[in-house]
This record gives structure tokens, sequence and C-alpha cells, in this order.
């Protein structure tokens, strides 16, 4: 364990401006939520989510000084999590109206049975 | 640091290590010695993690579809939330994971008291995200709007783009996900509790200090779901 236990003073330096830093990124992306980037909202708010999450893992979660092989299985879980999204979008967009589940018809469909009965015979119109 | 194949070579028992960790009552046998037990353990825990980013990647994709299927409706369902409560929410548990990680160093630099203080204020920082979340959770309660077909913020006239409400998509996307991560938060500080106890009794030194480093690497892991919860759900309208 003591090859990597560096001067504990300096590891909580890093550890303060590793928090300043997350706060600050905090602050921005609060402020670009209240300009209107139109389509690029996502974009400007994932990325910075993304520095955020990435100076956590780095930092907070040592996996800068770390053995690799938990850097490893940190970006195997991510690329699995890629992997998915990346096939569900490419299902999503080859269907037409996908529906959760739990919500389908709330229209209000005519009993079919009753239908039938209540409009009889005046048909015969046009023919 | 002599590797591991040496230290089985010159001692079959697993137990030589040049002095380092020999003596002390938390090393397994079956580990060559501390530092391995450590990264094996290590090792055990970001393999948990990684299913953990896949439990919750499930949730943010399914989000995302929704989101793609009722732009309108995630967008209006949207301004419902609360941003300074959402941001308030973010900076306690960045300090959280702050509290943590010096907790983490503290134990590593043979600190009890520090580490003791330290876990309880990633507790009392726990405790304050709950109690906003609380607030938040009554507030959507009171104005009905709830997951599924309990939603009944529009009264009878649910409004609908074919046949499904995206509204009440949004919330139960929303309690879902900000439920599942409010109980990790609830397990966390059960864990937090149960290191503390521990600390304070002085069981954790530079020697050992595992459980501390890994309970830290799930506080963290779990900070970092929020990272991603917090812009999706309370900045992107």
């Amino acid at each position: 364990m003591s090859e990597h236990t560096l001067n504990p003073k300096a590891e909580a330096a890093t550890y303060l401006k590793t928090l300043i830093s997350l706060l600050i990124l905090t602050a921005i992306t609060v402020a670009a939520s209240y300009v209107n980037f139109g389509a690029m909202n996502v974009v400007v708010a994932l990325t910075i989510a993304t520095i955020k999450a990435t100076l956590v893992a780095l930092f907070f979660m040592h996996l800068l000084h770390d053995k690799p092989v938990n850097g490893l299985i940190a970006c195997a879980g991510f690329l699995f999590l890629g992997l998915f999204l990346m096939f569900t979008l490419l299902d999503f967009d080859s269907r037409e109206n996908p529906q959760p589940f739990n919500l389908h018809p709330q229209v209000a469909a005519p009993p079919p049975a009753a239908a039938p009965a209540t409009t009889p015979a005046p048909a015969p119109e046009h023919h | 640091m002599s590797t591991s194949t040496v230290d089985l070579q010159q001692d079959p028992h697993g137990h030589g290590d040049g002095g380092h960790g020999h003596d002390d009552p938390h090393h397994q046998h079956h580990f060559t010695n501390m530092e391995q037990q450590f990264d094996t353990s290590k090792i055990g825990m970001w393999l948990f993690l990684a299913t953990e980013v896949l439990l919750f990647g499930g949730l943010f994709v399914g989000f995302g579809l929704m989101q793609a299927r009722f732009p309108q409706q995630f967008k209006e369902a949207h301004e419902h939330l609360q941003r300074p409560l959402g941001a308030l929410n973010t900076v306690v548990l960045l300090i959280s994971s702050w509290t943590m990680v010096m907790g983490v160093l503290s134990a590593r630099t043979n600190q009890r008291k520090k580490l003791v203080v330290y876990l309880l204020l990633t507790i009392f920082c726990a405790c304050i995200f709950l109690g906003v979340k609380y607030f938040e959770y009554s507030h959507k309660y009171e104005e009905g709007l709830l997951p599924g077909h309990y939603y009944s913020h529009h009264g009878d006239k649910i409004p609908t783009v074919d046949g499904a409400n995206g509204y009440a998509t949004f919330f139960s996307f929303y309690f879902m996900m900000t439920g599942l991560h409010g109980i990790h938060i609830l397990v966390g500080i059960i864990l937090l509790a149960w290191i503390a106890v521990r600390g304070n009794r002085g069981e954790f030194n530079s020697n050992y200090y595992t459980p501390v480093d890994l309970v830290g690497l799930y506080w963290h892991l779990v900070d970092l779901i929020w990272i991603y919860l917090f812009p999706l759900y309370y900045l992107i309208t």
C-alpha cells in the first residue's frame, strides 16, 4: 500500500483543489442552464458532467495513482453502457411510435362488441 | 516491494512480506501480504461499481429514449423541478465526497479522531441531501406530479400524445431514478455509520483501512451518479 502513499499534506491539497474545481464546474453548469443553446443544451450539460465525473474518478476515487486494473474495470463498465445505448438507439430509430408499456391506450376506444349493434341499418347510401 | 511470485517461492505459507503486515490480525492467510489483500478487495469493489454503472445506465438509457419520444411534455415536466434545490443537493454531495476522501486519508495516516469527524460530517451531508429530497418529494406529491397512473396534476384532462401521457412517464423516471439513488444514499449512511463505529474503536490504521477505502469508493460512485442525474433532470429544459 505504501507505494502510492504520497505526502499527506500534498494529497489533502489535491483533494481540496478537486473539490473547488467541482464546485466551480457546478456553478458553470447551473449558469449555462439559464442560457439557451438550443439543441446544444444537452451537449453542454453532459460535457460538464463528464468533466466532473472524471475529476471524481481520478482524484477522489484515486484512479490516477491506482493499479491500472481498477481503471480498466471502470472503463469497461462505461464501454458496455455505451454499447447498450448504441444498440438501443438503433432499435428505437427503426420503430414507429414506441410506447412505455404501462401507459398504452388511454384513448377512448369504442367498445368493440357494442359498436355494431347501436349503429344498425342506415348504411346503403351511395351504392 | 517484492513481487508476489517471489514471495510465494520464499514462503509457501504465504506470510513472507519482508515484515510488512506480518503480524497484522486482519491478514487472511490466503493472501500473500496485506497489499495483495487490499488490492484484491479493491478489484472486487470496482467490479461491483461497474455493475452499479450498468444498473443506473439502463435507467438513463430509458430516460433518454422517452425524452426523445415526448420532447415537449418532458420539457414542460422539467419546469416543475426546482433548480436551486437540485444545485444545493449537488453542492452538498460534492462536499460529502470531499469529507469522505479526507476520512480515507485520515485512516491511512493513523488519525483516528479526524477519521471519525470526517465520517460524521459525511453522514451529516447525506442527511441534508435526504432532507432536501423529502421536501421535493412531498411538494411533488401535493401537486399530483406522480408516476404512471397516479399522475393527477392535470385533473381529468390528461394531455396525451398518441394515447400516452408523457408527463407521467417523466415522473415515473424521476421517482425511479432519484428514488434508487436515494436508497443508495441510505445504504451509504448505514455503511458510513458502521465504519465510524469501527474507526472510533481504533480498528483502522495505515496498514489496514480497506473498509474505509471501499465505502469511500461506493460513496464517490453515488456522488458520480448524482453528477449525471442533476443536469439531466434539473438543468436541461
